[in-house]
């Protein structure tokens, strides 16, 4: 529970931080809240040694909204998220999903681009993200790129991040028909398995009832890496939009993963058989935030 | 008269823990607090495998490091650090306070490093290697008894510490002879009888802080000072010098503050002797901290019992008889109380029952695994889970309503003091008072109807119920070896200010608090001009610490007996200056007076300075206001209650979510209500955690599974609902005050009333027992058909 020996360097700047990333050559880690890596670091699972604090640099901090576009800065704590109401009005899911992450010290210090950046299997962020279509901003030495969320998640604790870059921000449209629903390991609170679902509506009329236009849903918790349910996307077109259909389309969903985890908490069978129950929540509750 | 204020009497009063705001603002001293000049640190190399002969240990990388003073071997230790020491009176393998031949759990020392800081000793210990001759994890209990697949110590065959001990009905004292024939009649004569193993699973007691020792050995004064987080400073003091080879005038032991305990924390650990005997060695300070990894492994867990229980009945549901087999995990050791944990276990077996016949076994097994001690109830809420489920199990046979199950069985109130078949002897009691304050305040009809309708709904509902009776106050010193007394001092300085000790050790009990309120209304003094002393050998002179809630019941019968010597020396005092008698003068509101003239009377702080300075002195009279007391208790205290809890399990994830815990305690009499509620609380909160989220689990190969709290549940508030607590008083006549102790009871009722309501909630499955921890994935398992 004490870390190896490590330098600390506090970045005053994203490119003061990649400055300094670079300078590291290869061996730094880039902190901030600093509670998926201290705890690696305090295992002595990750033995960095030189840490490069980005936390100060307010211009990786922040909610904001421009055309049409939802931006969190990397930096955003997970408190700051659950609470904001320009996400709660346009975009409940994502504060929704940033509320049920871990506990108050958690929430009040681990920040949005650690989550990602780590990529802990069993990570509430990354399912919403999936199912929001985000856009993860990242910026390296050759300058900035975006990486779709569907692309960034590709394995366990990997993602499309280079050494040398670090993530600067989330972009993607709000949502408001979407919900996370998950089932909480208890004693971390992370997700056992997690599901996000988003879905377009076709307005229903005089006469027609509402359907499902299309679904984006991701599944957290049940795999190596967060991925898109996709088979249950398709059930869901076309379907109407009740309560009852969404249980119905979600029969069977994750049946197609080969890769589910096992562990001391749930079983691969028990946690099948909840990636079905967390489905079917999802879409219900994504219903229940459809305008009346 | 006097321009003092007027004093509320402050026993009784819901009077808030002058400890906290020190606490919760972080400026309590705490042992990792603490700095001595040239002070180095400690760390330990522990065993990464479960069970192996130590073929090699390589020290040479630790040893080359700079900022490293010394690295030892176990065998090195041994040299100057004997086996560690219990105080049960069973045979018991050498336990090496570091290993020299066999590692037996994972966490235990196989070599220490002392560094000029803690991180380059860590890294050193990290630097240590070991080469292992592998043998198998004994880790299975069962299978253990056995000899398999290893026998954990040369002479302790099948890995039995203690085999088959029998005690209650029809066994002599030393269980030398039995006679089964009333229980055999019992069995004969049942209509009904219930049989069912049950698994009271490990725990880790997890105290906020967790352990650390602080050892400053003196040379040119041939004095160890010792600094612990610990219980029992006393007995830290004792078993250091005996250690050691040094006298208890040469030892000073100190427990600063206290970070929580819960039983773990009695004993002076392996670590406590290794850093002493450093510290002597090299002649310098040193500290070593726990960090939690280490305590997870390397301080005791608790519990770890598997019951069979057999309960003979009528179909009326009189129980006739009842057998009780133990078999305890100990794990790897023996350490202080671990042989004698079982022996509360089955020494509480009558429960609340008036039964007849009883007869218990305890069969105690070695494993690759932590030594299990005390923790927070140590052997009563197992008694109480296998008894109170046991009857709940037969109250759904005969399809009886719980509570009535019970009521039919209590010992009645005119039947104490009732000796149990057990040999105890139960000091008072009125137990339907409190089953029937329980029911009345959860609304037991009105919540069998909402179960009722609940599950017509659909919804997986339960209620569950549980009496408990605990051992308390311990104890008298004829059961307890380190001696069941306890003691304290009560000094009126010249300024009228009270200087008081306690040798119980507090540790998250508030005895400055309680204690404090009750020498404010023995003297009639502010609370504020009151200070309680604990911890330190040095200044409260005796004392055997805080464990088995004993502190208010033992401790705080002595502080009032040293309390009640110097008043009655003061009021001598006072006789004198006011020309009146000893016996008719009042301690009020700050002034010592005649009764019924409260104008006569002398300031509390006059009287003080002149029993300091006697001029003249009253014949017969020494100068000086300070007493002490030995309070030797004629009994153990039994405090009771009962505990019910409605739970809803998720039909589809099998979560089970606790609705409602209702709780009435009888501690007696009680002297801070705030207080006592808080023990309740944090007490409920680990028996329910024990039922629904807690449990130590290792894989086949004795490696811990559970060594993080990303792994290992503890409550958080929002797993609990609001508490409802009440309590009935039913005084104990074994002490002056009436107070039965507190500390545990919490964990007893509690754990069974919630696992009979996850029961409850699922019997529509065929469900008779369910084996704690409540895992949601083992409740969707019976709800979707299979077995528990």
């Amino acid at each position: 529970m004490i870390p190896s020996n490590f330098d600390y360097q506090r970045a005053q700047s994203v490119d003061d931080a990649l400055t300094k990333l670079a300078a590291s050559g290869g061996t730094g880690k880039v902190i901030a809240g600093g509670h998926s890596l201290v705890p690696m670091m305090k295992l002595r699972l990750h033995e960095p040694t030189t840490l490069i604090d980005i936390a100060r640099i307010g211009e990786l901090s922040g909610i904001r909204e421009q055309d049409g576009l939802i931006e969190i800065g990397a930096n955003t704590v997970h408190h700051d998220v659950a609470t904001s109401s320009l996400l709660r009005n346009n975009c409940p899911i994502i504060a929704e999903t940033a509320g049920m992450i871990g506990d108050p010290q958690v929430r009040n210090r681990g920040t949005l681009g650690g989550s990602l950046a780590h990529a802990d299997p069993a990570a509430d962020y990354p399912a919403a993200l999936l199912a929001l279509d985000a856009q993860i901003q990242l910026q390296g030495p050759s300058g900035t790129r975006e990486v779709a969320a569907t692309d960034f998640f590709q394995g366990l604790f990997t993602v499309d991040l280079a050494d040398n870059e670090i993530i600067t921000a989330v972009r993607f449209t709000p949502v408001q028909v979407a919900a996370y629903a998950k089932l909480y390991q208890r004693a971390s609170r992370f997700a056992i398995v997690g599901v996000a679902a988003a879905l377009v509506i076709n307005q229903g009329s005089m006469l027609r009832k509402p359907t499902i236009r299309s679904s984006r849903i991701g599944l957290t918790g049940a795999a190596s890496h967060a991925l898109r349910l996709t088979s249950v996307e398709e059930a869901v077109a076309g379907q109407a939009a009740t309560a009852e259909a969404m249980a119905q389309a979600a029969q069977g969903a994750g049946a197609k993963i080969d890769d589910i985890n096992a562990d001391l908490h749930a079983s691969e069978a028990y946690r099948r058989a909840m990636i079905q129950v967390f489905t079917t929540r999802a879409l219900q509750g994504a219903l229940a935030r459809l305008p009346a | 008269m006097a321009e003092s204020p007027m004093l509320p009497k402050m026993v009784g009063q819901r009077v808030k823990r002058r400890e906290d705001p020190r606490l919760i603002q972080g400026q309590g001293t705490y042992v990792d607090d603490l700095k001595i000049v040239g002070m180095e640190h400690v760390a330990f190399a522990r065993s990464d495998i479960a069970h192996g002969r130590i073929k090699s240990v390589d020290t040479s990388v630790a040893e080359a490091m700079d900022g490293v003073t010394a690295v030892f071997t176990g065998a090195q230790i041994a040299e100057f650090v004997k086996p560690v020491p219990i105080i049960t009176p069973f045979p018991s393998p050498d336990h090496r306070a570091v290993v020299v031949d066999t590692v037996r759990y994972v966490g235990e020392p196989v070599a220490v490093v002392v560094a000029t800081n803690r991180y380059i000793a860590k890294d050193a210990a990290d630097a240590i290697t070991v080469d292992y001759e592998m043998l198998p994890a004994v880790v299975d209990t069962e299978k253990a008894m056995t000899g398999q697949p290893a026998q954990l110590h040369k002479d302790f065959e099948n890995n039995l510490s203690v085999a088959l001990l029998p005690s209650g009905t029809g066994v002599s004292p030393d269980g030398q002879t039995v006679d089964d024939t009333a229980l055999d009649q019992a069995f004969a004569d049942a209509e009904v009888v219930v049989s069912q193993r049950m698994v009271n699973h490990r725990l880790a007691p997890s105290a906020m802080e967790p352990r650390g020792t602080v050892a400053h050995y003196e040379p040119g004064h041939n004095k160890m000072t010792i600094w612990s987080s610990n219980q029992a400073p006393h007995l830290l003091r004792g078993a250091i010098a005996s250690m050691f080879g040094m006298g208890e005038d040469q030892v000073r032991a100190i427990a600063p503050e206290v970070g929580g305990g819960f039983g773990a924390k009695v004993q002076a650990y392996a670590e406590d002797y290794v850093v002493a005997g450093l510290s002597k060695k090299l002649g310098i300070a040193l500290k070593w901290t726990e960090d939690r990894s280490e305590a997870f492994l390397a301080t005791t867990h608790g519990r770890g019992i598997i019951g069979y229980i057999d309960i003979a009945a009528t179909n009326t549901g009189k129980v006739l008889g009842m057998k009780l087999r133990l078999i305890a995990d100990i794990g790897a050791y023996n350490t202080l109380f671990t042989a004698a944990i079982p022996t509360f276990t089955t020494l509480m077996a009558n429960a609340t029952y008036d039964i007849p016949a009883i007869r218990t076994t305890i069969t105690e097994v070695f494993t690759n695994k932590t030594p299990t001690d005390a923790y927070r109830g140590a052997g009563r809420p197992e008694a109480t889970y296998f008894v109170e489920r046991g009857l709940d199990m037969l109250a759904r046979k005969l399809a009886m309503d719980p509570a009535e199950v019970r009521r039919r069985n209590f010992i009645q109130p005119n039947q104490f003091p009732y000796t149990t078949q057990m040999g105890a002897v139960y000091d008072s009691g009125d137990y339907a008072a409190a089953l029937d304050l329980a029911l009345q305040n959860a609304g037991w009809d009105k919540l069998k109807a909402e179960r009722d309708q609940a599950q017509a709904e659909g919804r997986l509902v339960g209620i569950g119920l549980s009496m408990y009776v605990e051992v308390c106050g311990l104890g008298p010193s004829a059961v307890l070896p380190t001696g069941g007394w306890e003691h304290s001092q009560v000094t009126i300085e010249r300024d009228g200010r009270i200087n008081a000790t306690t040798g119980a050790s507090p540790h998250g009990q508030g005895n400055e608090t309680t204690f404090g309120q009750m020498l404010a209304d023995q003297f009639g003094v502010p609370l504020d001009h009151i200070t309680i002393h604990h911890g330190d050998t040095a200044i409260a002179k005796q004392g055997i610490g805080t464990f088995g809630s004993r502190s208010q019941a033992v401790g705080g019968a002595a502080l009032h007996l040293a309390g009640g010597k110097v008043r009655k020396k003061m009021a001598k005092f006072a006789a004198a200056l006011l020309e009146a008698h000893e016996d008719d003068l009042v301690f009020e509101n700050g002034r010592i007076s005649v009764k019924g003239a409260p104008d006569s009377g002398k300031s509390f702080e006059e009287v003080a300075a002149y029993a300091y300075v006697p001029v003249p002195l009253p014949e017969g009279l020494e100068p000086g206001l300070s007493e002490e007391a030995f309070f030797e208790p004629s009994n153990n205290t039994y405090p009771f209650g009962c505990h019910i809890a409605l739970i809803e399990i998720d039909r589809d994830t099998g979560e089970p979510t606790l609705r409602r815990l209702i709780a009435v305690d009888d501690a007696g009499n009680l002297i801070n209500p705030l207080i006592v509620e808080g023990q309740i609380h944090g007490g409920l909160a680990q028996g329910v955690g024990q039922a629904m989220i807690e449990e130590v689990q290792y894989g086949d190969d004795g490696q811990p599974l559970t060594s993080t709290f990303m792994d290992y549940a503890i409550p958080r508030a929002a797993d609990l609902p609001r508490f409802e607590l009440d309590n009935t008083v039913t005084p104990t006549p074994v002490n002056p005050l009436g107070a039965k102790g507190v500390g545990e009871a919490g964990t007893l009722g509690s754990t069974p009333c919630v696992v009979s309501a996850a029961v409850d909630a699922l019997s529509q499955f065929g469900v008779t027992h369910i084996d704690m921890m409540l895992r949601p994935e083992k409740l969707w398992q019976i709800i979707n058909g299979g077995q528990s």
